[in-house]
Parts: structure tokens; C-alpha cells; sequence
């Protein structure tokens, strides 16, 4: 079955649960006395436990980011581009560490889980979870697989944010943070970006508060609406043109520049329907991911977002944070991400440098906006790869 | 190595932090880690040489100098480098200041325009120096700051920048006693070692 992946494929893959008994204090204070997180595991961890890389995910991500759940699966996971045999993150050289966090929605305990006491979905009762509280479940499940220490944490985006947050929450325990396309702490414009869509879902008359799945039905329209709105902020305004600029428009016959103005149905409706390939290309995104996404998880995971602050607990100084972290940092942004852009990345590694900290730092030049990162944009999948073999390296000289 | 990173990085005490403006590959700072554990990070704008010093396991920041330095802290490394690389920059005053904010003592190397091959090919060619040192036309150049051994002493004068050693080598990075008796006339690379001056 496996013949029909590709080589630099991890292939087929098979996700496990792992229980957890021992009750987890989240940042709240609230407690949560028993939960699930569905992993997934890629490569051999070495005899001496230390090739193990921890890859945490972003908003919308999970478990599953490389590989393939069946022969029939369409797509692979979502980091497929850098993760697998022989790629950036090589299989063959390192254990690399998946799981869906706590809230999510692929397996790991979440709002649409049964709660135990009630033996009903939790929905809006589960707790809000934090980046914190997502890293010391992490950590224990790295006990639980018995890795000591990882030979690097990696993530984009809010996974980028959980690097940080293992660098500064277990200094010792890590020997290199990888941190993409992430951000210090969010804006007031990414804030806001994150309540027009929790304001979309939880509007939606089929939200009730967030009981729908009691109710056999789920905020579709809310939802696809938050992914509409974030999915333009993933993207950048050039990506866009050129993602729909395939076509002449009507009024420019002779050019394909149309600033991405591709039209649906190759005329204007005079309408309030789909005119532009963009309008429809918004609506099947919000479409599948309403789908597949429970909206609870959602509000959940844009809520960890906006509280992400390490700065909080050290006077507002996030060099403070850093200062007893041993660990090597690796950071890189991309020029056309407006999400978390390149001088977002640039305040982190002022405060890295101010705390004493080595690091490196890349502005990778791409068009494809803040989804660069899950992209395989040549240099930066180079320097990924050119970084962990380097780690690789240590690994070995520190063994002899 | 390079033959002038040879000179200097006689100067870099063991154990020491470096800061290395436009590092390059990252030998030097390769070179410096190994033999005498210093900790060093480098600025480098092109994505080639990035991509070496990474390969290099050198800490490398993809930061152009031209957009200034504050993001380093004062008094933060114990040297900062700057070699053959002033006159690229579009302000070299302000960061030789930079330098000796950063670093407690900083190390310039830059091609000496008085040389007097320039002087000669100025002189008797009435044209700018096209040389195999300074290949480019004066439209194409990137080298838009080039000054002399004597105009970088007065720099030092008017900074009240004091120079520890003063070195100037041909292009074999060969010193010698006339080059030490008519440095900017026979100097083709001139390596500064300067500091603070500290009022006494």
C-alpha cells in the first residue's frame, strides 16, 4: 500500500491517544482532571533518547503533519512539505513528536469531547487554554515518552509561540527553538482580527451558546465566516493577485494582469452573488474548514492567542523571560507576511540579544504572505534543513 | 582565513564576545570559536553566505547595517568587527559610533584610497581607480565611502576614538618597515584597533 507514497514521504501513519490521570492547573486556576492527547510519531528515537523534536501546531493544525491516515487520503498532513525522509526535518535522522493540544478538535480532549461528570459534549464548558498550559501538557507527555530533553521544539505561527514558551517555561529541557513567522504577542489589530471571528461564530443563531452539538448542529455560517477573514490575513495581497490573476477580465482582454480580478463565471452578474474567483475561493475555504473544525475549538484557540504575553510575569520585560534559557534560538519571518510580520520577529530577537541569548534570524523574501511557513519557498526549507543537520551533528559529537 | 582576519584576530582575547558587521561565511567567527572559544554573532545580509555560517553553526542575523544597530545593547560585546566593509556603508561616522557603543573596542579594516597605485592611477588616467583590488566603475560600485589612512585618523581625532594599533598591509597582507614608515602612501589595507578614549 505504502509503494503508492512518495519516497520523502513518512507515509502511512497511525495516530495514538495517550490518557493523562493526573489533574493539570491551567493558567486560569481552573483544573482539568483527566484528558486525552492524540499523538503522532515519525522516525526512531535513538538508543540514547536524544533525537526527539517536538513540532507544536498552529491555529488550525493537529497531530497529523506529515504522512498519510489512508492510501485514499487526498492530502498529506499539513507540514508534509517539511517533515518526512530525507526533508527539512529528516525522519531518518530524528523522532519528531506530533500532538493535537488540549482544546483542539482531531482527538486530544476539547469542548467537543464528553465531559465525564456531565456525559455530555463540554462545549463552552471546557476551560480556556493557554500557551502555558498547552506546554506542560507537552512536557508530559515527553515524560511520558521518556525523552529527556528535545533536540530542538519547532512550530509557525501560535506553534512558533510555544517554542517560546518551552525556552522560557522549561529552559532546560530543549537544546534548540525553532520559532517561524510568529510575534512576541499579538497586536491590537491581530486582536481584532480574532474577535471579528469569534464575533461570526458565536452570532450565528445555531451557536446557542455554544451547546450546538447537544443540539445536533453546528454554527456553519459563523465558522466559515472566521475562516474566511483569517484565511485573508494568511494570505498577502500579492499572493492573491497572483493566485487570481489567471484569467483576462472582462474589461482588460489583452492582459493577464488583472490585479487578481479573475471573474467566477467569466461576466459580471450585476448581482450581490459571486462575481470574483476570490469570492468563491473564500467561500469553499470557509466551507471545508467548517466541515472538518469545531467552532468552540475555534474561539478557544484565538483566545490562547490573544493572551500569549510571556512578558507578563517579568514586568512587561520578555529579555527577562529569556535570561535562563540555554538554549539556541533559530527564528525566521517572511517579507509579505502582515499577520506576523518580519519586525515582529525582529522585537523577539532584540529581546534574545538583550537577554544574552545565541541566535539566529532569517527574513525569508516570499510572496506567499504569513502560509509561507507551510510552504517549501527553496531558501527557507534550506536553512530549516541546514539548521537541523547542524543539531543532527551535536547529536552525534555529543554522543562520542 | 583571509589574510587580514589572520592580523586581527590576534587581538580577540579567549573567551570574549564578538560581534562580526557583515561576518561573511562565518570563518572568522568559525575560526575564533574553535581555537579560542569566543562567543561571537554576525550580521550578514546575503542569503549565500547566510546559509554558510548557518552550515557553520555560526549565530548569524540577516540584518542590514545601513538600517542601524539599535537592537544591540551598549557595552554588550567585548569587540565589534567591521572589515572591508566601511566603505559600503551609507554612514560610516555614525557606525563607527555604533561600534563603540556595542562593543568595548572595535576592529575596522577598509581599503586605503591613498594607496599610491589610486594616487597614480588618479593622477596620470585622470579617471577613478579601476583596479583588480576595486574592480567597479564609479556608477556601479558599492564602495561609496572610500577614504584614505589619513582621513580615517582624523576621524579617530575628531571622535576622540583612540587607536590601539594601526596596521596597514599590502594586498598579500604583507606589513613591512616602509609601509610602517609610509603607511597611507604604501598601505593598500588598513587595520584599525580602536577603543573609547577614556578621560584621564
Amino acid at each position: 500500500m505504502s509503494d503508492s507514497f512518495p519516497t520523502n514521504s513518512v507515509g502511512l501513519v497511525t495516530p495514538q491517544v495517550h490518557h493523562f490521570d493526573d489533574p493539570l492547573t491551567l493558567r486560569s486556576g481552573k483544573v482539568l482532571p483527566a484528558y486525552d492527547l492524540v499523538v503522532e510519531t515519525y522516525g526512531t528515537l535513538n538508543s540514547a533518547r536524544t533525537n526527539a523534536i517536538l513540532i507544536c501546531h498552529a491555529l488550525s493544525g493537529d497531530h497529523h503533519s506529515a504522512g498519510f491516515h489512508s492510501p485514499d487520503d487526498k492530502k498529506p498532513g499539513w507540514w508534509d512539505a517539511c517533515i518526512g525522509p530525507g526533508k527539512a526535518i529528516d525522519t531518518t535522522l530524528f523522532f519528531v513528536v506530533n500532538l493535537n493540544n488540549l482544546g483542539g478538535c482531531a482527538g486530544s480532549t476539547g469542548p467537543a469531547s464528553i465531559n465525564p461528570e456531565t456525559e455530555k459534549f463540554y462545549g463552552p464548558d471546557f476551560p480556556v487554554v493557554t500557551v502555558r498550559d498547552w506546554v506542560n501538557s507537552q512536557a508530559r507527555l515527553m515524560d511520558r515518552l521518556e525523552i529527556p530533553k528535545w533536540a530542538a521544539v519547532v512550530g509557525g505561527s501560535l506553534g512558533g509561540m510555544q517554542v517560546l514558551r518551552w525556552a522560557i517555561s522549561y529552559p532546560e529541557r530543549l537544546d534548540h527553538a525553532i520559532c517561524i513567522a510568529a510575534a512576541p504577542k499579538l497586536s491590537a489589530q491581530n486582536i481584532a482580527f480574532n474577535e471579528v471571528a469569534r464575533r461570526s461564530i458565536t452570532s450565528d443563531s445555531n451557536f446557542h451558546a455554544g451547546r450546538y452539538l447537544e443540539l445536533g448542529t453546528y454554527p456553519k455560517q459563523g465558522l466559515m465566516l472566521a475562516r474566511m477573514i483569517g484565511h485573508i490575513t494568511y494570505l498577502s495581497d500579492s499572493a492573491m493577485r497572483a493566485k487570481f490573476s489567471k484569467a483576462v477580465s472582462d474589461y482588460k482582454r489583452d492582459s493577464s494582469e488583472n490585479s487578481g480580478r479573475d471573474l467566477s463565471t467569466g461576466k459580471l452578474s450585476f448581482g450581490f452573488d459571486v462575481d470574483f474567483q476570490v469570492e468563491s475561493y473564500l467561500h469553499y475555504q470557509g466551507e471545508r474548514f467548517s466541515k472538518n473544525f469545531d467552532a468552540n475549538t475555534y474561539l478557544l484557540m484565538t483566545k490562547a492567542l490573544d493572551y500569549f504575553d510571556p512578558s507578563v510575569d517579568f514586568e512587561g520585560d520578555l529579555a527577562k523571560a529569556f535570561e535562563n534559557s540555554p538554549c539556541k534560538f533559530f527564528l525566521m519571518s517572511f517579507s509579505t507576511d502582515w499577520r506576523f510580520p518580519p519586525e515582529r520577529s525582529r522585537e523577539l530577537v532584540t529581546d534574545l540579544l538583550k537577554a544574552g541569548r545565541e541566535v539566529s534570524y532569517l527574513e525569508i523574501e516570499a510572496d506567499q504572505g504569513h502560509d509561507a511557513f507551510l510552504i517549501a519557498i527553496p531558501r527557507y526549507v534550506d536553512a530549516l534543513s541546514t539548521y537541523l543537520t547542524r543539531v543532527h551533528k551535536e547529536l552525534e559529537v555529543n554522543a562520542t | 582565513m583571509r589574510p587580514d582576519l589572520e592580523i586581527i584576530q590576534q587581538w580577540i582575547e579567549p573567551g570574549s564576545k564578538v560581534l562580526d558587521l557583515g561576518c561573511g561565511d562565518g570563518s572568522l567567527l568559525h575560526y575564533l570559536r574553535t581555537s579560542k572559544n569566543v562567543h561571537g554573532i554576525g550580521l550578514e545580509i546575503d542569503p549565500e553566505n547566510i546559509q554558510r555560517c548557518i552550515g557553520n553553526g555560526i549565530n548569524v542575523i540577516e540584518q542590514n547595517m545601513d538600517r542601524g544597530l539599535s537592537n544591540f545593547q551598549s557595552n554588550s560585546f567585548n569587540t565589534v568587527l567591521l572589515t572591508q566593509t566601511l566603505q559600503a556603508l551609507s554612514k560610516p561616522d555614525v557606525l563607527i559610533d555604533e561600534m563603540l557603543r556595542i562593543g568595548e573596542k572595535g576592529i575596522i579594516t577598509f581599503p586605503n584610497f591613498g594607496n599610491w597605485k589610486s594616487r597614480l592611477y588618479l593622477s596620470s588616467k585622470g579617471r577613478m581607480p579601476v583596479s583588480k583590488f576595486m574592480p567597479h566603475a564609479w556608477y556601479n560600485t558599492p564602495n561609496i565611502h572610500f577614504c584614505t589612512v589619513k582621513d580615517f585618523d582624523a576621524l579617530c581625532r575628531e571622535k576622540n576614538i583612540k587607536v590601539l594599533t594601526r596596521t596597514v598591509v599590502d594586498l598579500e597582507h604583507q606589513g613591512s618597515w616602509y609601509m610602517k614608515a609610509w603607511p597611507n602612501l604604501l598601505g593598500e589595507i588598513a587595520i584599525y584597533h580602536i577603543t573609547k578614549e577614556t578621560a584621564e
